[in-house]
């Protein structure tokens, strides 16, 4: 059963007629009172990549699910080729040849490659005939698609684009000719996620129906052939990518008109606030994360670090919080000098006037298991908002985060919600919301719209403009290279924690960003799949 | 020069009859907790199979039908702590605490009632326990200098449960690292989504490794009290179960490293009853007490870090939801 997709008579066959791999009829599915799927009808055609797209809560997930056999349909009718299929398990989906790459990966990280291949189709009571044949399959995929992986890694020690090769091996393994991949490009960086691409697009040539759930426009955009769209678990619209574009999806998405490109205006910088100089750090291995960064920030403007993520951005902005010990050099922040010798921690910082809205907004953003109320006063609880005294104000404090949640849009948001509860956008709001109601002389952002929907997204950036205008200085680091572009008066370019450039806003386009993001060597062309190359 | 060497074969000796239960109980920890769940309930089952092995080997009069009785109440007892944490997804730690309560309490009522005993049961004849066995040529051999002792004291002249205890670490390893179940097994107490989405059940995956762990629980539990002891006395796994546990913890979940430390522990138990009383030059002599809080001492220690870094499962102690 180990055969690998895509055998020449297959191809051939694809073109005679256009069959439909995929058929959905009236598919419903309810959480309690919560509609996550409303008479979804959908029809994909055979050999064809076929986009789903939809904000963050718009159903895809469940669809998905439901489409894989994790979760059962309330209601409706899927065809699979043709035929009248009963999906009720992931075993019965694998059974009907569709295989699905996770968002989060299924992958055992302690296990070799070889072992998490063949996890499922060991070919008997023994491991000994699964190991040969599990490696045979790996050296066929290596030659037929140049999904090269060593066999005998251990999958922890793989970087994120590497293992989704894994995950794509798994699910193509059993000769599965349907492929759903749920938001494969959420962990990857732009070069990972176009070595993604490569590969989809050999996988469509072989005759791989593939089904590709994201809530990006320029992915959709790239690589489908035809997308369908959600909203609020209806299918709203269904198109042919080629007569459609960007703007038209959005609105399909979020159900009105929205502003891709933020209103930017020029910046008025004033003084100084922040100044860096030599700053070093290591990481707990004792390896130097952060050397010699210098620069400065001033109030009034947004300086954008760019750079593919894990070249020390993270831990720029730990170290500049306070939740990360300043090795060599250090920086004046309003005045106060932070170095090895004086070390301030992050509610020092903030008593400075510095706020910090974390990348990681579940680690060190949220306690997902709090109410907002009790979110929003986190760090900033034993200043006034609380009240006066030993105990808290439940008044003031939910008067607090009731005006915060109308301000900044928090949707189903009152104030004794568990933070958990929310959808990733509106858990960013209320980390915003949280740190910009408190007024900061200086903002460090780390992955400001980071799974968060197209319409949150669009907030979020006017609050970040709005707040520079009232005279805050603004530390923005983020992975997507647009919204550095489009937020920031001024960009720094960082590679293997160091500074590589630093160019005003407007002075270079994304090739030229890339190319310094990678280590600043001169190609003419952006290198597409250097961080690939590097791994295999 | 053989009877220079016998103390010292005297004392391994000891303490390869004390350690058969804790490997037992260990490997049996080792199925249970690589498939995710956390089993302290080792404890109560080798006090339940000690209980069940020499009440129906009284009854029956078959020893044999006592090894199979203590085998099926383990396995009984096993399905019970799945039935709590698996299917209802309960706490692992409280359940499991609650079927040593439950064993604890159970086997000195049921007793009893049933004898009248002070919750013995009663002493059962050489025939109707598990007798030492003479290995062959044991007795050829035994004037060979070092290793005639070595085979003749120290492997030969123990009983069945012994080996099946000394077979099971290799078997609990093949299983583990050669067999389909194994890989379903170790990837289950790792990343149990990974093995849902490769269309296996989580569910019917864990209740066969805890199931597992009670046969070898019931073993464990029958040798304590129809081949090492000849009949039951309340609480007589006296925390076995527990020092297995740790076993499991000290070898990194893996069956020959737990192996390692089921001896080490079983060493220290026989030493302790060794130099019970012996005036040792300069020390003086040894409260025994110290040696056999050692191993959890050594546990301890070995959990804040100063040993070495245990790795648990990755799922382990997480209820599977869907």
């Amino acid at each position: 059963m180990t055969q690998p997709v895509g055998s020449a008579q297959q191809a051939g066959g694809a073109h005679s007629a256009p069959r439909l791999a995929l058929e959905l009829e009236k598919i419903s599915k309810s959480f309690g009172p919560v509609r996550a799927n409303r008479d979804i009808d959908l029809q994909v055609e055979s050999g064809t990549i076929h986009g789903i797209i939809g904000e963050n809560g718009a159903g895809k997930s469940t669809l998905m699910k439901i489409l894989y056999g994790m979760q059962g349909a309330d209601s409706g009718r899927m065809l699979v080729n043709g035929k009248d299929e009963d999906i009720r398990s992931s075993a019965d989906a694998i059974a009907k040849g569709i295989g699905m790459v996770h968002q989060h990966f299924m992958l055992v990280p302690t296990f070799s490659v070889l072992e998490n291949v063949m996890l499922g189709t060991e070919g008997g009571a023994l491991l000994a005939d699964g190991r040969t044949a599990t490696r045979k399959l790996l050296a066929e995929f290596a030659e037929h698609y140049g999904m090269r992986v060593d066999p005998d890694a251990l999958v922890g020690s793989l970087p994120v684009g590497i293992r989704q090769r894994v995950e794509i091996i798994k699910a193509l393994k059993g000769g599965a000719k349907i492929l759903i991949l749920d938001e494969p490009t959420g962990v990857l960086t732009p070069q990972e996620t176009e070595g993604l691409f490569d590969i989809l697009r050999v996988l469509k040539a072989d005759g791989v129906t593939i089904l590709l759930i994201t809530h990006k426009l320029d992915e959709i955009m790239a690589i489908t052939d035809r997308v369908s769209v959600m909203r609020r678990g209806e299918m709203v619209g269904h198109r042919d990518t080629k007569d459609t574009n960007p703007q038209e999806l959005a609105e399909l998405m979020v159900g009105r008109k929205v502003l891709l490109q933020v209103d930017h205006t020029p910046a008025n910088p004033q003084e100084l606030r922040l100044t860096v100089d030599g700053l070093g750090a290591r990481s707990k291995a004792g390896h130097q994360v952060l050397q010699d960064i210098s620069f400065e920030l001033r109030a009034g403007e947004i300086l954008g670090v760019a750079g593919v993520s894990g070249n020390g951005q993270s831990e720029l902005m730990e170290t500049l919080a306070g939740m990360r010990a300043v090795g060599e050099g250090g920086f004046d922040l309003l005045g106060h000098r932070v170095d090895a010798r004086n070390p301030k921690g992050p509610d020092a910082m903030r008593d400075l006037g510095l706020a910090h809205i974390p990348e990681d907004r579940h680690h060190h953003g949220l306690i997902l298991s709090f109410q907002v109320q009790e979110n929003v006063i986190l760090g900033y609880h034993h200043g006034p908002l609380t009240g006066q005294g030993l105990l808290m104000d439940r008044d003031k404090i939910r008067q607090h985060s009731e005006r915060l949640i109308e301000e900044f849009d928090v949707r189903n948001g009152r104030s004794n919600v568990l933070a958990k509860h929310l959808s990733g956008g509106n858990q960013q709001k209320v980390v915003i919301a949280r740190e910009v109601d408190a007024v900061p002389k200086v903002l460090i952002v780390g992955q400001p719209t980071r799974g968060v929907d197209v319409g949150a997204i669009e907030f979020i950036h006017k609050q970040l403009i709005a707040l520079r205008d009232r005279g805050c200085a603004i530390l923005l680091i983020s992975v997507e290279l647009e919204e550095i572009m489009s937020l920031s008066d001024r960009i720094i370019v960082m590679n293997a924690g160091r500074l590589v450039g630093e160019v005003a806003r407007g002075q270079a386009d994304e090739n030229e960003l890339g190319l310094m993001m990678g280590g600043g060597r001169a190609k003419p062309k952006v290198p597409a799949a250097q961080g690939e190359a590097s791994h295999v | 020069m053989n009877e220079m060497i016998m103390p010292f074969i005297l004392t391994l000796d000891a303490t390869l009859r004390l350690a058969s239960p804790l490997m037992l109980c260990a490997m049996a920890g080792i199925f249970a907790e690589r498939s995710g769940i956390v089993d302290i309930s080792l404890e109560g089952k080798l006090l339940s199979g000690a209980f069940v092995a020499a009440a129906v080997t009284t009854a029956s009069g078959s020893v044999w039908v006592g090894l199979g009785a203590a085998m099926i109440a383990t396995m009984s007892l096993s399905a019970l702590h799945g039935f709590a944490t698996i299917t209802h997804r309960g706490d692992q730690v409280v359940s499991g605490l609650a079927i040593n309560m439950l064993a604890m309490g159970l086997t000195i009522v049921v007793g009893h009632a049933v004898y009248g005993r002070g919750g013995q049961t009663p002493a059962l004849t050489n025939d109707l326990r598990f007798s030492p066995n003479t290995l062959w040529l044991s007795d050829m051999l035994k004037d060979v200098p070092l290793l005639g002792p070595i085979y003749s004291e120290l492997l030969s002249g123990h009983n069945l449960l012994v080996y099946l205890a000394l077979i099971s670490v290799p078997a609990t390893a093949f299983i583990l690292y050669r067999t389909r179940f194994g890989l379903r097994l170790r990837a289950v107490g790792e990343v149990p989504e990974a093995v849902d989405t490769a269309g296996i059940s989580v569910f019917w995956l864990r209740y066969r490794a805890l199931i597992l762990g009670g046969l070898l629980c019931g073993i464990a539990g029958a040798y304590l009290s129809v081949a090492l002891g000849a009949g039951f006395a309340r609480e007589m796994s006296a925390g076995k179960g527990y020092i297995a546990l740790a076993a499991v913890i000290f070898g990194n979940w893996r069956p020959f490293r737990a192996l390692g430390a089921c001896l080490m522990f079983g060493f220290l138990e026989s030493l302790s009853t060794r130099l019970e009383g012996v005036e040792l030059p300069l020390v003086g002599e040894l409260p025994t007490q110290l040696m056999l809080a050692l191993p959890y001492v050594l546990t301890v220690l070995l959990l804040a870090g100063f040993i070495g870094r245990p790795t648990p499962p990755a799922a382990i102690g997480q209820p599977y939801i869907k």
